[in-house]
């Protein structure tokens, strides 16, 4: 690196360190990569928004002229103060019932009717950062269901290639089906079938988060099975040399060797079931970004089309992020600290 | 019936392919006493790894059997520690951890905790490894490797340690020093050996026998060498002598008279890879005289061996 590290590098108060980073005979070269690192993304990126914001001005649609930039930050913040001030509404509604809730136990009324009392939540609208936790949740929910399914399905076909043979031909058919081909019948299955009085889930959560799972399903089964059936030969004899038991065997040597393979099914499984909970959330008016997407289309006010962009902005931003979380975890529990990933 | 401590019993093996059955080993007999160090060799696809499978346990012979200390051999065990070609190490385990693994495996009853740490770290110090203990597979040299592989056999105790050409793929002068450390081990320990090569060098300075194999299909013993030379042995000293060189001798020889029958040359040609292509290339293309020749069919052998620890793959590929 630029200048050696030694032990007062780091008690030097940041613009001590600057400056003597700068002053380092590798200055040149780390200069260098900081304009590669920085600059030519912030360059790209300006670039980026200059077309944008000349280009959208010469598209006209029925809600206006297509929002610029500038448009887009305006609504975004727009929408955190809307968000602010339904917080503040929903406090108050809080501490209105707190008050009657005191008022009732001094009047001495039964102890259930007080529960009953306390029970009532806030219904207020659904806010944009609302609608983003809802998505996140779904979309965890989902990807974590079907994460548990598809690891121990895909180290099993794998390991026995009669299991593969049988099961190949189901995962080749439904791998490229659509999601929203399945949401129809997720609806009518889960409205079926989850009947109860007091619901721990939504059923539009249910819906949302299995039609989630029902994609997330297939890119984990099928490199699971890849890379577990991938496991070195020699590794394996080793493993019968060593008479290890079944178990032993899968988790010292093929679980470990599986594992790049099994967390690059993870990323496509997590990056389609992102995708698939925004389409199905339009189609199914369940709650979560996809709604908000649909409601602002249906809404079609002068702020509209702004407040789409904001949404389609954070969508891609919490896509990169949820990718990079994974690649953090991949990182994590990788052995070859040494391989470049990406 | 002799009393042998490791019998290799009249084993036949048959592969079935798509052209019908391989009949890869015929009638292999081989009768090893304990302690005794023993070398495999012959050309490229003639079954050494395949009769090192079999004395292993992972494949089954089809005729015959293994008998070792009076039990037949059906499957593999610690007993018969193997240290494969390309060291075989898990990538995601320290150099510790994967003799630890071995040890605990091979001990989880009969030692405690403690003492299978002091055992592991004990084959790793034969091995001259303990420097590296907590580096991966990744991060140390192919003949450190080859070392951890060899301390992870070792640390099983096996009765028989088989070793499917142990120093193929390492440099001379590192392999030269593995030889060393495993004349060391071995004259130290007592091990029974046998270890598959195509150095004829390493043949004959390692080995109590040589065990020289006709060339496949339905490949079996031709010719058995005893090197009666005094351990310990010194390779520099070795050098001179005359004893060792007609030992030397009667190897090349044997395997110079195979490569020129004519069902070897067309085993050859379905065989040759790129790699050994060059590897010949390089060498003198007048072979004039009989040394030149020689030198080359070694080298030949050598690499040709190299890529493909596979016999099985190999003996299908020769046989479409």
């Amino acid at each position: 690196m630029a200048t050696p590290i030694t032990s007062t590098t780091f008690n030097l108060p940041r613009l001590d360190r600057l400056l003597q980073r700068l002053a380092s005979d590798q200055v040149g070269k780390s200069f260098a990569q900081l304009i590669k690192q920085l600059l030519v993304p912030i360059v790209a990126l300006m670039v980026f928004l200059g077309l944008w914001s000349v280009g959208a001005k010469s598209v006209e649609t029925s809600l206006g002229v297509l929002p610029g930039p500038a448009k887009v930050w305006e609504q975004s913040k727009a929408l955190y103060t809307e968000h602010n001030a339904e917080r503040v509404k929903a406090a108050a509604f809080y501490e209105r019932m707190e008050k009657r809730v005191d008022q009732a136990i001094a009047d001495g009324q039964p102890a259930e009717r007080i529960e009953k009392m306390r029970s009532r939540k806030y219904t207020g609208k659904e806010t944009f950062i609302d609608q983003i936790f809802t998505s996140l949740m779904t979309v965890m929910a989902g990807f974590l269901v079907a994460s548990l399914i598809a690891i121990p399905i895909g180290i099993v076909c794998g390991m026995s290639n009669t299991l593969y043979t049988a099961i190949n031909p189901l995962i080749q058919i439904f791998k490229p089906v659509s999601p929203l081909a399945w949401l129809p019948l997720v609806t009518m299955v889960v409205s079926a079938l989850y009947v109860t009085n007091d619901p721990m889930f939504s059923k539009s959560f249910l819906n949302s988060a299995i039609t989630v799972t029902l994609c997330c399903l297939w890119p984990t089964i099928i490199n699971t099975t890849v890379g577990v059936s991938g496991v070195d030969r020699d590794l394996i004899n080793v493993s019968r040399v060593l008479r290890l038991s079944a178990f032993t065997k899968t988790v010292k040597i093929v679980l470990p060797s599986a594992i790049p393979m099994i967390f690059t099914g993870l990323r496509l499984s997590l990056g389609i079931g992102w995708m698939v909970l925004i389409a199905a959330e339009m189609l199914a008016q369940n709650p979560g970004l996809g709604k908000f997407v649909w409601d602002e289309f249906q809404n079609g006010s002068s702020n509209s089309l702004a407040r789409i962009m904001v949404a389609v902005l954070v969508i891609g931003f919490i896509g990169f992020l949820l990718d990079r979380s994974m690649l953090m975890l991949q990182r994590m529990f990788s052995w070859d600290k040494n391989a470049i990933l990406r | 019936m002799m009393n042998s401590y490791l019998n290799i019993d009249h084993v036949s093996i048959t592969f079935p392919t798509d052209t019908g059955p391989l009949n890869v080993l015929k009638d292999v007999d081989l009768k090893v006493t304990q302690g005794e160090f023993i070398s495999l060799i012959g050309h490229s696809g003639c079954g050494k790894s395949t009769v090192l499978n079999i004395v292993a346990g992972l494949l089954n012979a089809t005729e015959g059997g293994v008998i070792l200390e009076e039990k037949e051999v059906t499957e593999p065990g610690p007993d018969r520690a193997v240290v494969f070609q390309n060291h075989s190490l898990m990538p995601w385990l320290t150099v510790y951890d994967n003799v630890r693994l071995a040890v605990d495996q091979v001990f989880k009853k009969s030692k405690s905790r403690e003492e299978r740490h002091r055992w592991t770290l004990h084959n790793l110090e034969l091995v001259h490894m303990t420097h590296a203990l907590d580096r991966k597979p990744g991060e140390i040299s192919g003949g450190m490797k080859q070392r951890v592989g060899i301390a992870r056999a070792l640390a099983m105790e096996p009765k028989v340690l088989l070793m499917d050409e142990p120093f193929g793929a390492l440099d001379s002068l590192t392999r030269t020093h593995m030889q060393d450390s495993l004349m060391e081990i071995q004259g130290r320990l007592n091990n029974t050996v046998i270890m598959i090569t195509h150095d004829v060098d390493e043949a004959v300075l390692l080995s109590d026998r040589i065990i020289m194999m006709t060339n496949g299909p339905s490949a079996t013993i031709g010719e058995v060498l005893h090197i009666d030379l005094p351990k310990p042995r010194n390779r520099l000293a070795l050098a001179e002598n005359p004893t060792y060189n007609h030992y030397r001798a009667e190897v090349v020889r044997f395997l110079h008279d195979r490569h020129h029958q004519p069902e070897y040359e067309e085993a050859e040609t379905a065989e040759v890879s790129e790699e050994r292509e060059s590897i010949v290339e390089t060498l003198p293309t007048a072979a004039s005289d009989a040394t030149d020749r020689r030198l080359r069919t070694v080298a030949a052998m050598r690499s040709a061996d190299h890529q493909s620890s596979d016999e099985k793959h190999l003996l299908t590929e020769e046989a479409s």
